[in-house]
């Protein structure tokens, strides 16, 4: 540690200049040609403390992060403050020098280039014929990732590593530019269960460091168990910013959207009595192993676990696109085997996949078009020929139904928001009559009112006899929406509770119990 | 009068800016030309001579813009077309022996054995696309050098001269005064028009070209469309080398080879997305007409040939100039 | 050894190694100096080329209007030494000029349509191409003068037997090449923002990298290597075709794939493209000097594309089924 830059500013910083707060912005306005996406926010930084922002989709938290890294410029009323300097038209190069790093949703790391070489790429604004030195490079990602206890191979191809990794390194760059103030823009958005807590004891250690952290998040517990304090934001205004420890999930949730939402948990355990899909003692290598459970006509069977624990394999495996190596399928009391999803579309199964953008939507596409995609089958004629007004009809009619918010079907999917561009998807899957609907955390990225509109579209269609599987990551999603819950762990299933039973505190206690057992297992 | 005319053509703007744009490039090329080479631009004669020249490009630009619609690029085009127009001259020369050969049936069979030539190139770039996973431009980059290869190595280098009448009427006759190179060419883009706009596996062409992985988790067997795409495209390059190698009356290795990349221009000129997904078969049309015609009427005022191919690339900066302005604009 | 089983290069390198014992032990012609010498000799234009190529291919990008740039410097080349006069480095100044300038005209046109370089280059092959011809109305030039029709050796080696080997200036100049782009692309700042910019275009824009000098650099390269390796070329075949090298755009390429570089961008090294520069090199050796009719040539190289690119797609496939995998307790 000796001669080392950083932890010199850390000592200064704690001995003198502790009260100061890092950042302080005043007054801060900015449009886009007629929106107000920010509209007389202010917003203060102290040094060392984790602030998480919060806000729905449009809210202001992006237009934010970009004044306080100086890609946008706001109105010529706003003032920033940055370490009691008063900064005219911040730009992007005076913000790093100042010490404020982002680091986007996408990491925007380097994957065909080394961890080392990542963490040093800024060097390269020195110059373009200069000599590279890869020992330095080396040896400075090393001591950064020592400083905050982490490791991973220096030389490894940043493409190489799991995604959990991909965040370290990404975190261990901002810090190798001496940063003082990190914004991290939804960092657990793709991180697992386990990789989410690992993160958040980096942070703590980050905090202990002396650097600020502001902290983009959309879930709730994440929020309140690592932030000090909380700043919401709605349509461009600051609604307040919070201590963490007076806030919890409803009330969070009723600061970012002005409205309340209704708990809709059962609070008796259903009976049901028609089975329609029956599992017995699935198995793949390497994926998942003994699986048996059944599902019933109107139930909604909430599958949680952590990444990893062999859910969507499982999910894909009944959809008819990987298949088992041992068990048998029963579908309405009959064995099924399905040659692709092709066959369990015709069967009666659905999946609307964990990822959206990539594998649910057609994003450049109409929405009529993605909407029909499930059923091109049936849109035809004897002789094969596509009937179009019957297209665009079934469209119009699960846009209706279905609550997609857009003022023209034949519009591309990428111009909706993120809620009603998965409602386009739960659409398609409807579309095609399904009897078991499987939905693969089918509210990531999604605000919360487009939701809850969600959960209840899966409530109505379970009253016509819908039998629903819901994967998640969230357990609140699970254990508010669903009539029971098996928990998986390392590709089996751990142990099967009812919501209406225990309490959500005890689920994730035996979520995280499950893992254990999973792992000495 | 004047109002209800404007508001129609700019609603019809508004719905198709694409082929809006081209027709009105269209119409200024055909009206410039018109008066510029007064009596010989808007003659019989002349829309003839683009009707008997416009095919083969035609034909092949389509066996190329199918490719692309579904984010792909078939570089093996013409060693296909070629490679086919050997298999069907080598059939007539071969069979045709004496003057009471059956020379309408050889010259059908040499016909569908050269279609199955073509066929057959698009089931082998097909597998190694849809199946192996290989990118198309890798593909179909190894596909071309092969099958040029075996072209060569099948004709020795030579060229293959001498067909049948019954062969070059196909390239030079007309049927009521309109050349049969262009009734084949009309029917082929209404044919492809239709497959792409009417049938599942057409329109599943479109949606493969924005995203092949969500098509396929919606249930459709994406590798079975593109296997599709890829025999048509085939098929259509030996549609082309049928017209080529009666026009020509010979077939050889290394034909029409500068026609690759200008397949490639004439799609994005005509508004196909080079990264697939979007474009229409009219837009094809209209760039193919705008193209021809603008290389006949600069051959009509006596410019240099080679003039034409610039304007050909300078059309085509210009246009994806315009569209990248009105892209930035919205 | 894990990690050099997962290189491109080791396995091209055993193909190679592979070939070149096999041709060692069925022909006596083959592993002799004069016979690689004049190989290499022969092949130096197209692996010039294929260095500028694979800068473009790191880079994400693709040129096919180098051949057209390459044509036009040749021309430029030799009708001003001809009318003029000068000497060889004039000689190579004018050609790598006239390609620096076209290669930039490349540059700008992609930065600023921002449409696909394949496309845009397309349309200038065809500008580039239309216009040589129009203006060298096709013919071709043989006039040289003396001082370029000589021969340029570097080196001259001789053996016990008197026969005499030169290192002649092309071959000099196609090793130096290699030597300077691998250098480059290895060890500079430059080179490795190359690299980044192919791997991740966004992140290379927010780190404020400025894109425009990076596109300006990587096709201004590959127009200046164009132009360069042209008159080298010119030095060897001592005429000027302005048909002769445009339709040849996708055989370097190949080259350049074979070598390992992805057309997806990030990837590649010098090591590997010489590598697949010589496999075709030895390829179209082999033909000849086993008597297999030239025929066959195309056929093999056809083949070796096709197989390549499809283990390498099923190679590419297998590895994403196993970070599909857990361990299952």
């Amino acid at each position: 540690m000796k001669n080392d830059p950083l932890s010199l500013i850390y000592t200064q910083r704690r001995g003198v200049m502790q009260q100061e707060k890092f950042l302080e912005m005043k007054n801060i306005n900015k449009r886009y040609g007629g929106v107000h996406a920010l509209k007389n926010v202010d917003f203060s930084l102290d040094r060392g403390e984790v602030h998480c922002l919060v806000g729905e989709n449009g809210s202001g938290k992006s237009t934010l992060i970009k004044v306080i890294s100086g890609v946008e410029t706001p109105s010529p009323d706003s003032r920033i403050t940055i370490k009691g300097e008063i900064l005219k038209g911040l730009t992007p190069i005076q913000s790093v020098e100042k010490g404020i790093q982002v680091i986007y949703q996408d990491l925007s790391l380097f994957p065909n280039l080394s961890v080392s070489e990542n963490v040093s790429i800024s060097d390269y604004h020195a110059g373009n014929l200069r000599f590279i030195k890869r020992k330095d490079m080396k040896k400075k990602a090393l001591e950064t990732m020592r400083k905050i206890d982490v490791s991973i191979d220096p030389d490894k191809l940043v493409r190489e590593l799991p995604i959990a990794q991909k965040q370290v390194v990404a975190i261990v760059r901002a810090l190798a530019t001496d940063a003082e103030l990190l914004i991290m823009d939804e960092p657990t958005a793709s991180l697992s269960k386990h990789e989410i807590d690992e993160l958040l004891k980096l942070i703590k250690t980050l905090q202990k460091n002396g650097i600020t952290i502001v902290f983009v998040s959309h879930k709730l517990d994440e929020i309140t168990s690592i932030s000090d304090k909380v700043t919401v934001l709605r349509d461009g205004v600051k609604i307040g910013t919070y201590d963490a420890a007076e806030l919890d999930d409803k009330k969070i949730a009723y600061l970012m959207t002005g409205e309340e939402f209704e708990n809709e948990k059962g609070k008796v355990k259903k009976e049901f009595e028609n089975k329609i899909l029956e599992i017995d003692g699935l198995g793949r290598k390497r994926n998942y192993r003994d699986i048996s459970f059944s599902l019933h006509k109107g139930e909604i069977l909430g599958i949680t676990g952590l990444i990893g624990s062999g859910r969507t394999e499982l999910a894909l495996t009944l959809f008819g696109m990987n298949r088992q190596d041992s068990g048998s399928i029963k579908l309405n009391g009959t064995e099924v085997s399905f040659k692709s999803n092709f066959d369990a579309i015709q069967a009666g199964i659905a999946y609307v996949p964990e990822d959206r953008l990539s594998e649910g939507l057609i994003l450049p596409q109409p929405i009529s078009n993605n909407i029909v995609l499930g059923i091109l089958d049936k849109l035809v004629n004897r002789a094969n020929i596509l009937n179009m007004s019957n297209k665009e009809e079934i469209a119009a009619k699960w846009i209706k139904n279905i609550g997609v918010k857009t003022s023209n079907p034949e519009n591309a999917v990428d111009t909706l928001s993120g809620g009603n561009q998965q409602k386009v998807v739960v659409s398609k899957w409807l579309a095609t009559n399904p009897d078991v609907l499987i939905l693969d955390n089918p509210t990531v990225g999604v605000d919360i009112a487009a939701k809850h509109g969600i959960y209840k579209i899966m409530r109505e269609f379970t009253k016509k006899n819908l039998g629903i599987i819901l994967i998640s990551d969230e357990v609140a999603e699970v254990y508010q929406n669903s009539d029971r819950i098996l928990i998986m762990s390392k590709g089996r299933i751990v142990e099967e509770v009812y919501p209406c039973e225990i309490t959500e505190k005890e689920l994730n206690e035996k979520i995280l119990r499950g893992d254990i057992n999973g792992q000495t297992a | 009068m004047w109002h209800e005319l404007t508001a129609k053509t700019g609603s019809l703007y508004k719905k198709y800016p694409n082929l809006s744009m081209l027709g009105v490039i269209l119409i200024i090329t055909l009206l410039s030309f018109s008066i510029s080479l007064p009596g010989k631009f808007f003659t019989t004669s002349n829309f003839s001579s683009i009707a008997f020249q416009l095919p083969e490009l035609g034909i092949l630009t389509i066996a190329m813009a199918i490719t692309m619609l579904s984010g792909g690029i078939n570089l093996s085009i013409i060693a296909t077309a070629n490679i086919s127009g050997i298999v069907m001259a080598t059939i007539m020369k071969s069979l045709i022996t004496t003057p009471d050969s059956p020379v309408v049936w050889i010259v059908l069979l040499a016909i569908i054995a050269g279609m199955g030539v073509g066929i057959l190139a698009g089931i082998v770039n097909g597998i190694i696309i849809a199946y192996i996973g290989v990118s198309p431009i890798l593909a179909t980059l190894g596909t071309m050098t092969l099958i040029n290869g075996i072209s060569i190595l099948a004709t020795k280098g030579y060229v293959i001269s001498g067909l049948p009448q019954e062969m070059l009427a196909i390239g030079n006759g007309n049927i009521a005064g309109i050349p049969v190179p262009f009734i084949i060419f009309i029917i082929v883009a209404v044919l492809i028009a239709f497959w792409l706009k009417k049938t599942p596996s057409g329109m599943s062409n479109y949606l493969i070209g924005s995203n092949e992985k969500a098509t396929r988790y919606s249930g459709i067997d994406t590798k079975k469309v593109l296997m599709k795409t890829y025999i048509l495209s085939g098929l259509l390059c030996a549609v082309a080398s049928m017209v080529m190698i009666s026009r020509f009356n010979s077939a050889r290795a290394g034909y029409a080879e500068s026609y690759l990349l200008v397949t490639v221009l004439a799609s994005v000129f005509g508004g196909i997305d080079p990264n697939g997904g979007f474009g229409k078969i009219a837009g094809l049309v209209m760039s193919l007409f705008i193209l021809q015609m603008v290389s006949s009427g600069l051959n009509l005022l006596g410019i240099n040939p080679f003039i034409t191919v610039v304007l050909w690339g300078g059309i085509l900066l210009a246009i994806m100039l315009v569209r990248r302005f009105r892209s930035k604009s919205r | 050894m894990d990690k050099l089983l997962k290189k491109n290069e080791f396995y091209l390198g055993l193909i190679l190694f592979a070939l070149i014992l096999f041709l060692s032990v069925s022909s006596d012609q083959f592993l002799t100096p004069g016979n690689l010498l004049e190989l290499f000799t022969s092949y130096s234009f197209l692996g010039i080329m294929s260095a500028g190529m694979l800068i473009v291919l790191i880079s994400g990008g693709l040129d096919l209007s180098f051949t057209a740039i390459a044509t036009i410097s040749q021309y430029a080349m030799a009708t001003i030494i001809i009318n003029h006069g000068g000497n060889i480095f004039t000689a190579f100044l004018i050609g790598s000029s006239v390609g620096l300038g076209l290669g930039l005209v490349n540059a700008l046109l992609i930065h600023f349509i921002k449409a696909h370089p394949m496309i845009i280059t397309i349309a200038t092959l065809n500008v580039f191409n239309g216009l040589l011809m129009f203006f060298s109305k096709g013919k071709w030039i043989y006039n040289f003068p003396m001082w370029f029709s000589e021969p340029h050796d570097i080196m001259i080696f001789e053996n016990a037997q008197g026969d005499i080997f030169p290192i002649t200036l092309p071959l000099f100049l196609f090793i130096v090449v290699f030597i300077i782009v691998g250098i480059f692309l290895k060890h500079t700042m430059l080179g490795r923002k190359i690299y980044a910019f192919g791997g991740n275009r966004e992140a290379t824009r927010r780190l404020g990298f400025n894109t425009l000098g990076l596109t300006l650099f990587i096709y201004g390269f590959m127009g200046l290597l164009a132009g360069f390796g042209s008159v080298s070329q010119a030095l060897i075949i001592q005429t000027v075709a302005p048909n002769a090298i445009v339709g040849k755009e996708l055989d370097v390429i190949a080259a350049v794939v074979l070598g390992g570089a992805s057309l997806a961008g990030g990837t590649g090294t010098i090591l590997g493209t010489f590598m697949g520069v010589a496999l075709v090199a030895i390829i179209s050796n082999a033909v000849i000097l086993l008597g297999i009719p030239s025929y066959w040539y195309q056929i093999f190289l056809g083949a070796i594309i096709v197989v390549s690119v499809s283990v390498t797609a099923l190679n590419h496939r297998k590895n994403l089924k196993k970070e599909a995998e857990i361990d299952v307790a």
